[in-house]
């Protein structure tokens, strides 16, 4: 995800593969005795493997998600469940297999994490393949790693906090992951320290039919804050590729975090993950969320607003083309007095892409004082594409106001003509019209993904006017 | 030298029937400002908006030319980039674009890919026009026209105006809503525009603008064409006598919508 990748094709440009022999992996297919190998050959404690089996009985009980988008496409027999492709994880860029380097190098990450990044880790497949955390960040003890390191470096942190806030009972996709995890990023900023400059962490899927189910533990400690990252490509294949992702972000009182997302995944790839995050008093978390790309995207970020002044916010993009369905949104869950949500919701689609809003905001009893503000803004590009904003409201609490906006709309006529009056182009007036739109998300990018996210709308729009 | 020429045009709007302008003819050079007066409903904003190629508005019959060549089939951004200007009564909102992203867009949309206005030059320009227009440095900052009030939208078509540089401009009631401060502001850009390479079309219901923008030429309008013409005089006699007696000594049968 930086500017660094110098073609620019006709087609989806991260998807590449490389040919790369993976020195280990389970094979198709998700059996007990799996779970039992995935463990072992991450030589976890007792703990975790009991964990992945009880999670993988869960699993094994629930049904797919019955709301959204069709799931059927998806073999879960078909799928493998977990790949090694290197045997360690290199803090030099020198130390990762050359082939795997090649892959990240033409994406960008190496250059991008000299350039801007405070610490940066890259994930191929199944496992972390490099982590680096810039001296002067070390210092301060921030912990920033690979989640299955952390299982042995710091179990008392890990067990303390690892499915607390998403439970493998939440979701069948929660449950899966939670049998099969792999790689994903930990983090912990201690009391009181602030990361400014970004953390990130760069997911890749190279291998078709395989899953991806990293899991992300972030923890910011009282009064500290943090600023991750994460950028995500896969090659295209013709058989289908499953990310399920878990991610799990506490912010503990006074704290601040903020967990952005690009999400580019080529056209095979089905995204369903659970993102939730709770946010303790006077804590602020903060969603930026940016979906292009994938077959199916399902994911609805939530923030549990459990402790007083609790602060969470939502701001979304989500662009839809051709064969793709993206249901994405967000959940605030009010749950202490004056807390305050936002969700702010942009949305494109065109060549008969479906782009869906789903979110809920709730009010709990506790909720005295507390405030909501939705704003849902879509445009739909031609008459084949289509959008629906499905908001759930529950309000238990007397005491709270709720904004709620939604606007669906074309490109204006009015305001296309008002710039071609002036002498630009109409796909150059469109394109200015659909970067104003998504303005208010790409201003809260580091610029270097700011330059990137504008590129790819733009290549998303190629061929869109005549 | 430039000319602008409309010829015996019939348009009416494209989910009507009623025809709005019945035979507009009319001509004009670069070095020239010529003022469009008449009440409303008579037609000033179609031909304003059917001269810019507004898509809203279907042309039956005529012609519309620059220096002898027709611009009727052309779409709107050809024929901005052929030399026209529209200032707009109700300029559109565009969030998320800056007004200083937008005119430099324009401007660069007239020029090849490898003259493009450098960023410096841009600026002093920018700098140079907002002082003339007594406008901050702020209003090319904000979202294009977003939250403007009306006087500043009117300001800021005139900046684009004078920015851009066209070879004609039709100021659409560019003094509507206007105090008079704003509107000595708004004067003083076009003023600064006459020249030999610079032609304007103003259209309004008063004489007001026209103490602070002399024309060589004023039109009447009435009923969608063009019933008189004559020097600025023309125009203090109308404000003396209203359009209902330039009616009735041109023995029109036009009914006059209303005088405001």
């Amino acid at each position: 995800m930086t500017n660094t990748v110098p073609e620019v094709g006709g087609e989806y440009k991260y998807g590449f593969k490389d040919d790369i022999e993976p020195i280990y992996t389970t094979g198709e297919g998700l059996t007990e005795e799996i779970v039992r190998e995935i463990s072992a050959a991450k030589n976890e404690p007792q703990w975790m493997l009991d964990f992945r089996l009880k999670s993988y009985e869960i699993y094994k009980k629930l049904p797919m998600p019955k709301f959204g988008p069709d799931l059927s496409g998806i073999d879960l027999d078909k799928i493998n469940y977990f790949r090694r492709d290197s045997d360690k994880v290199a803090r030099s860029w020198n130390d990762v297999p050359e082939d795997i380097k090649k892959t990240f190098d033409r994406l960008g990450v190496p250059q991008a994490e000299r350039e801007y990044l405070a610490g940066s880790s890259a994930q191929y497949e199944s496992e972390v393949v490099y982590h680096n955390m810039q001296k002067q960040f070390e210092k301060t003890g921030i912990v920033f790693m690979d989640t299955d390191s952390a299982v042995q470096k710091y179990p008392e942190l890990v067990k303390k906090y690892f499915g607390k806030l998403v439970p493998p009972s939440d979701n069948k996709l929660a449950a899966l992951n939670s049998a099969v995890w792999s790689g994903g990023t930990f983090i912990y900023v201690p009391k009181g320290v602030k990361v400014t400059t970004p953390i990130q962490s760069y997911f890749r899927i190279n291998a078709g039919n395989s899953g991806q189910f990293e899991r992300t533990l972030i923890i910011v400690d009282e009064g500290a804050s943090v600023n991750y990252v994460e950028g995500c490509t896969a090659p295209n294949y013709s058989q289908d590729s499953l990310h399920a992702a878990v991610v799990e972000v506490n912010v503990l009182p006074n704290a601040y975090c903020r967990y952005t997302t690009i999400q580019n995944w080529s056209d095979n790839v089905y995204s369903l993950e659970t993102k939730r995050a709770q946010a303790l008093e006077n804590s602020t978390m903060e969603w930026v969320d940016g979906n292009l790309g994938s077959k199916v995207t399902m994911k609805y970020p939530s923030v549990y607003l459990d402790g007083q002044g609790a602060r969470g916010t939502m701001l979304s993009i989500a662009f839809a083309g051709k064969d793709i369905r993206s249901d994405t949104g967000a959940r605030m869950i009010h749950h202490a007095k004056n807390t305050s949500s936002s969700i702010v919701s942009k949305s494109l689609c065109k060549d008969g892409g479906s782009v869906d809003y789903r979110g809920e905001v709730r009010f709990d009893r506790p909720s005295d004082g507390s405030f909501a503000h939705v704003e849902c803004d879509t445009i739909i590009m031609d008459e084949k594409s289509t959008s629906d904003t499905i908001p759930f409201n529950e309000i238990l609490n007397g005491n709270v106001s709720m904004e709620h906006e939604a606007k669906v709309s074309k490109i204006s006529e009015e305001q296309l003509y008002y710039l071609m009056s002036r002498g630009i182009s109409e796909e150059k007036a469109t394109e200015m019209i659909i970067m104003g739109f998504v303005e208010p998300f790409t201003k809260e990018l580091p610029m270097e993904y700011a330059v990137e996210l504008n590129r790819l709308i733009n290549y998303q729009m190629e061929g869109s006017v005549g | 030298m430039s000319t602008l020429e409309v010829k015996n045009l019939h348009v009416k709007a494209k989910e009507e029937k009623k025809e709005i302008l019945t035979g507009v003819n009319l001509k004009m050079s670069t070095g020239e400002i010529h003022a469009i007066m008449g009440p409303n409903g008579t037609g000033k904003s179609t031909l304003s908006e059917s001269i810019m190629g507004n898509p809203n508005y279907e042309i039956l019959e005529g012609d519309i030319l620059i220096n002898g060549q027709s611009i009727v089939g052309l779409p709107v951004d050809q024929r901005a980039r052929a030399g026209l200007f529209l200032a707009m009564q109700y300029p559109a909102e565009i969030p998320g674009i800056t007004n200083a992203e937008f005119i430099r867009a324009a401007i660069n949309s007239r020029r090849s890919e490898d003259d493009q206005m450098s960023i410096p030059e841009f600026l002093q320009k920018l700098d140079r026009t907002l002082k003339t227009l007594d406008m901050t440095e702020e209003m090319s900052e904000r979202y294009l026209n977003e939250g403007f009030s009306g006087g500043e939208k009117k300001r800021n078509e005139i900046l684009q105006l004078m920015m851009i540089e066209p070879k004609f401009a039709i100021l659409d009631e560019i003094d509507s809503g206007l105090d008079i401060d704003a509107l000595k502001v708004v004067s003083r850009g076009v003023n600064e525009m006459r020249g030999p390479e610079f032609g304007s079309l103003i259209i309004t219901h008063y004489q007001r603008l026209l103490n602070y923008i002399k024309p060589d030429v004023v039109h009447v309008m009435m009923g969608g064409k063009i019933v008189k013409s004559g020097d600025a005089d023309l125009a203090v006699k109308l404000e003396d006598e209203g359009y209902a007696g330039l009616r009735d000594e041109l023995g029109l049968d036009v009914k006059l919508v209303d005088e405001e």
